[in-house]
């Protein structure tokens, strides 16, 4: 299947693209003169549509969604309304979309938001409870779905070389504040940290690294702008090791889980990291927790490149409920393990289910 | 992952095929999952409210066209309706009569200020302006550091002041008056939109500075809370426009909308990627159909363009639809396709993809072994791979350290592929030659009035007469729209 796949891919591409590209070149050549805009728009519409003419419904499968065309209904009101309601609501199905919109407005995503809410309305309407309930059962429904994981940040325990802990994620999440913060964490309880800056791509990023190393006082090993990560992160494990450091935080640039050669990069960085005298204990997937549902493709990726062991959700501090490690976690079995809650050097906290959830519903 | 809007509305639409008007039980059907679309791209749950109201309107009526099936009129009605939501007035930068032009940008951490101040100079280089970069992040350690350098790749000077970001910024203004620079562009420190101190900081900074241009950074990767944040940025700094990033992920990006919404005002440029050049006016049309998870053909297109060489992708594919393709052209297609990104995300972006398609697993390993194969084979083998026998391929399966029998499967495959391409052809081919001999006829004829004429299906013909019509529906090869791909079944 993959070889046909790969051959018909390449071979339509091949053909699609380049008459695309003639298209619109021809068209660029015919641009002469602004259009107005509405026929622009109309146009657009136009052609997307007529492309996609006579194309076979291949599938009438659908996702089992119960959201109730009561979503339209105007509402301004934020998530903050949400336990008045819940008790004003006169039906369960009233009460049931309410708390499905505020798990959506929580970035938990449609699909988990109805299943989780299914499993809670069934488990109420089985008990005889009034639909008031709705919330209380809905936040346990939330906690044993996400307890039971382990959170701790492992070690090796063999008494060997240093236990690596590699940051990785999309652009911008904050996996060098993340790193800056844990490094004072486990300086202070009396680890030996060293930081590896691997990321050599973003301008000034291992600036940053050392300013954070600075702050608590550990060692950093830094390349040079443009340099291989991979041998960035294999110098700062020999070094740690050499020095009798026990722990290697190491960056990385932030890459999108979409970009097949930097994910590669990473895979590469990876293997590196455990081929000296280290051992790559843990793989940290940062996430931002403003990301929408595009966190779980983000998830999935790094998890089948990298095999990601834990979730470092930041920027919690701010109005975003960060909803989305809930899918997260079900989908991939990866719990939180650390959450960033402030730029301060001492905002990053263990993850407490019982306090997200509620926060959730805030 | 998720079907196309299209076909989930064709079974909601199958029942009433044939009838005159869009009635409101019809609208309502469909308008239950173009919410489900609009929620799964992250647009904010009560921005999706006022969206499917107004499609509603637009639709309950509608006259049913000969040409679209139901399904297709709504996908029309809603695409257009979110491109004129996403588009409507445009943001043309006008320049102070006296100078400088003062641009403050503004965000949540991690949105990229830093990164798309830099791009933004350097798109005011290219319109003939002399941009002067300020670094007011004092916040984030080494935030001046990166300006600087990436200042020093656009070739835009830097100027920062240790005496805070109010500070700095203000007495960015005398700095461009001295140095002759005519743009001055402000890059402040991420701030969550909660922090009231830290709100009133970048208010006092657009007081001291008084801005021209204030945008907000907005990552295309946001999710519900977009619509809380951008609302206080915009109550605190009355904002002119919207800078969106990270396009260059597969975020469906519906947080634009919520944020154009909740705005007010237009989204005036388009990170695409991590180069400086990557940085463009904002195309509502493009967003609009990638929020609907339709493929985001234009972008496809546009990393096509950087990933080929447009004459020799015209050259390949013609010798493709004439049969005459070998393993060589091949090769060099390969690479230039995987040159775009993962076969995943690419199958992801083109419309149509059957479903079982677009969710299969693609091994991308595979694609090392079917270059080790083709590099094992000698150039008059890639020529002609019908001379490949079993000795033949006994060779190359060990040059490539593969099992014969993969070898085989390729060869097949191959030559499978290439005679249906060449089934294909006869009209493609022709199609494809007429398209040169236009561009080329046209090229000569800049003032050449294109007619619009909608003809589907068979190629054009060069008469004498002129140009002929141009199809406006660019990528309908013959057999490859209705769901036969070639060696795929």
């Amino acid at each position: 299947m993959t070889l046909e796949i790969i051959v018909g891919l390449v071979v339509l591409a091949a053909v699609v693209l380049a008459a695309a590209i003639a298209v619109r070149r021809r068209r660029r050549l015919q641009a002469v003169g602004a259009r107005e805009e509405a026929t622009a728009v109309d146009e657009v519409a136009d052609r997307v549509v007529g492309r996609l003419a006579d194309r076979a419904a291949g599938s009438t499968e659908r996702s089992t969604v119960s959201l109730r065309d009561r979503l339209s209904k105007a509402r301004t009101a934020l998530t903050g309304s949400l336990g008045s309601a819940l008790e004003r609501a006169s039906t369960s199905t009233e009460a049931w979309t309410e708390v499905t919109e505020a798990l959506i407005r929580a970035d938990v995503g449609l699909g988990a938001s109805s299943e989780i809410v299914d499993a809670a309305r069934s488990r109420i309407e089985a008990a005889g409870h009034e639909p008031s309930a709705a919330k209380a059962a809905l936040q346990t429904e939330l906690r044993e779905r996400l307890e039971g994981y382990d959170r701790s940040l492992a070690r090796r325990s063999d008494g060997g070389g240093p236990s690596v802990w590699l940051f990785v994620g999309v652009n911008g999440t904050g996996k060098t504040t993340t790193i800056g913060k844990l490094a004072k964490r486990e300086a202070d309880a009396g680890s030996g940290v060293v930081l590896a800056a691997g990321d050599t791509f973003r301008a000034a990023a291992a600036d940053q690294l050392a300013m954070w190393a600075e702050r608590s006082s550990v060692h950093i090993v830094r390349g040079s702008a443009g340099a291989d990560p991979a041998s960035v992160v294999y110098d700062a494990v020999e070094s740690a090791a050499a020095r009798g450091a026990d722990l290697v935080l190491a960056d990385t640039a932030g890459r999108f889980h979409t970009e097949h050669n930097l994910m590669a990069e990473l895979q590469k960085v990876r293997r590196v990291a455990d081929k000296g005298s280290g051992v790559v204990t843990e793989t940290l997937l940062v996430l931002d927790a403003t990301t929408g549902q595009n966190g779980l493709a983000q998830a999935r990726q790094f998890t089948d490149a990298v095999d990601v062991t834990g979730v470092v959700l930041t920027k919690l501090d701010g109005s975003a409920k960060g909803g989305i490690v809930v899918a997260v976690q079900a989908e991939l079995g990866v719990p939180v393990k650390l959450v960033g809650v402030g730029e301060g050097i001492a905002d990053l906290v263990p993850f407490d289910t019982l306090d997200f959830v509620e926060a959730l519903f805030a | 992952m998720f079907d196309t809007l299209t076909s989930r509305f064709e079974t909601v639409f199958s029942r009433l095929r044939g009838r005159g008007r869009l009635s409101a039980e019809d609208v309502d059907a469909a308008l239950r999952e173009i919410r489900v679309a609009l929620l799964e791209a992250d647009v904010n749950l009560d921005v999706v409210t006022g969206l499917t109201e107004r499609i509603r309107q637009r639709a309950v009526g509608e006259e049913l066209s000969g040409a679209l099936n139901p399904a297709q009129q709504v996908v029309k009605i809603v695409l257009s309706e979110l491109t004129a939501s996403l588009g409507g007035e445009r943001l043309t930068v006008t320049y102070a009569s006296k100078p400088p032009t003062v641009v403050l940008l503004a965000g949540l951490q991690g949105s990229g200020k830093t990164t798309n101040a830099a791009k933004l100079a350097q798109w005011f280089l290219r319109q003939g302006r002399s941009p002067l970069l300020v670094g007011a992040d004092l916040q984030r350690p080494a935030a001046v550091e990166q300006l600087r350098t990436l200042g020093e790749r656009a070739g835009v000077p830097v100027f920062s002041h240790r005496r805070g970001p109010v500070k700095a910024a203000s007495a960015s203004l005398a700095e461009a008056t001295r140095t002759g620079r005519d743009v001055v562009i402000v890059d402040t420190a991420g701030r969550l939109a909660i922090d009231a101190e830290m709100m009133d900081q970048v208010r006092r900074i657009s007081k001291a500075v008084r801005p021209h241009y204030t945008f907000l950074v907005v990552d295309a990767t946001v999710g519900q809370d977009a619509v809380n944040s951008a609302r206080t940025f915009h109550d605190t700094l009355a904002l002119d426009g919207v800078i969106l990033t990270k396009l260059d992920g597969d975020a469906r990006g519906g947080a634009a909308l919520s944020v154009k919404e909740v705005v007010g005002r237009p989204i005036a440029f388009a990170s695409v990627g991590e180069k400086l050049e990557d940085f463009e006016p904002f195309h509502p049309d493009r967003l609009a159909s990638r929020i609907l998870g339709m493929g985001d053909v234009e972008t496809l297109i546009d990393k096509a363009e950087s990933a080929f060489e447009a004459e020799q992708a015209t050259e390949t594919a013609s010798r493709l639809l004439e049969g005459t393709f070998t393993f060589d052209d091949f090769l060099t297609t390969m690479q230039q396709v995987l040159g775009m990104g993962n076969l995943r995300s690419l199958l992801g972006m083109m419309p149509g993809v059957p479903r079982e398609l677009r969710g299969a697993e693609i091994d991308e390993g595979r694609i090392g072994r079917i270059t080790g194969m083709i590099h094992s084979m000698t150039p008059q083998e890639r020529a002609e791979p019908d001379i490949i026998d079993a000795s033949r391929r006994q060779r190359i399966a060990a040059g490539s350290g593969c099992r014969p029998s993969d070898v085989k499967a390729l060869v097949d495959q191959f030559k499978q592929m290439r005679s249906a391409m060449k089934g294909l052809g006869g009209l493609g081919g022709k199609r494809m030659a007429a398209s040169k001999a236009r561009s080329s006829q046209q090229a000569g004829r800049p003032g050449g009035k294109p007619s619009a004429s909608k003809r589907r299906g068979s190629g054009g013909r060069t008469t004498p007469k002129g140009p002929v019509p141009v199809s406006k529906t660019p990528l309908t090869l013959p057999g490859l729209e209705k769901g036969e791909w070639p060696g795929l079944n």
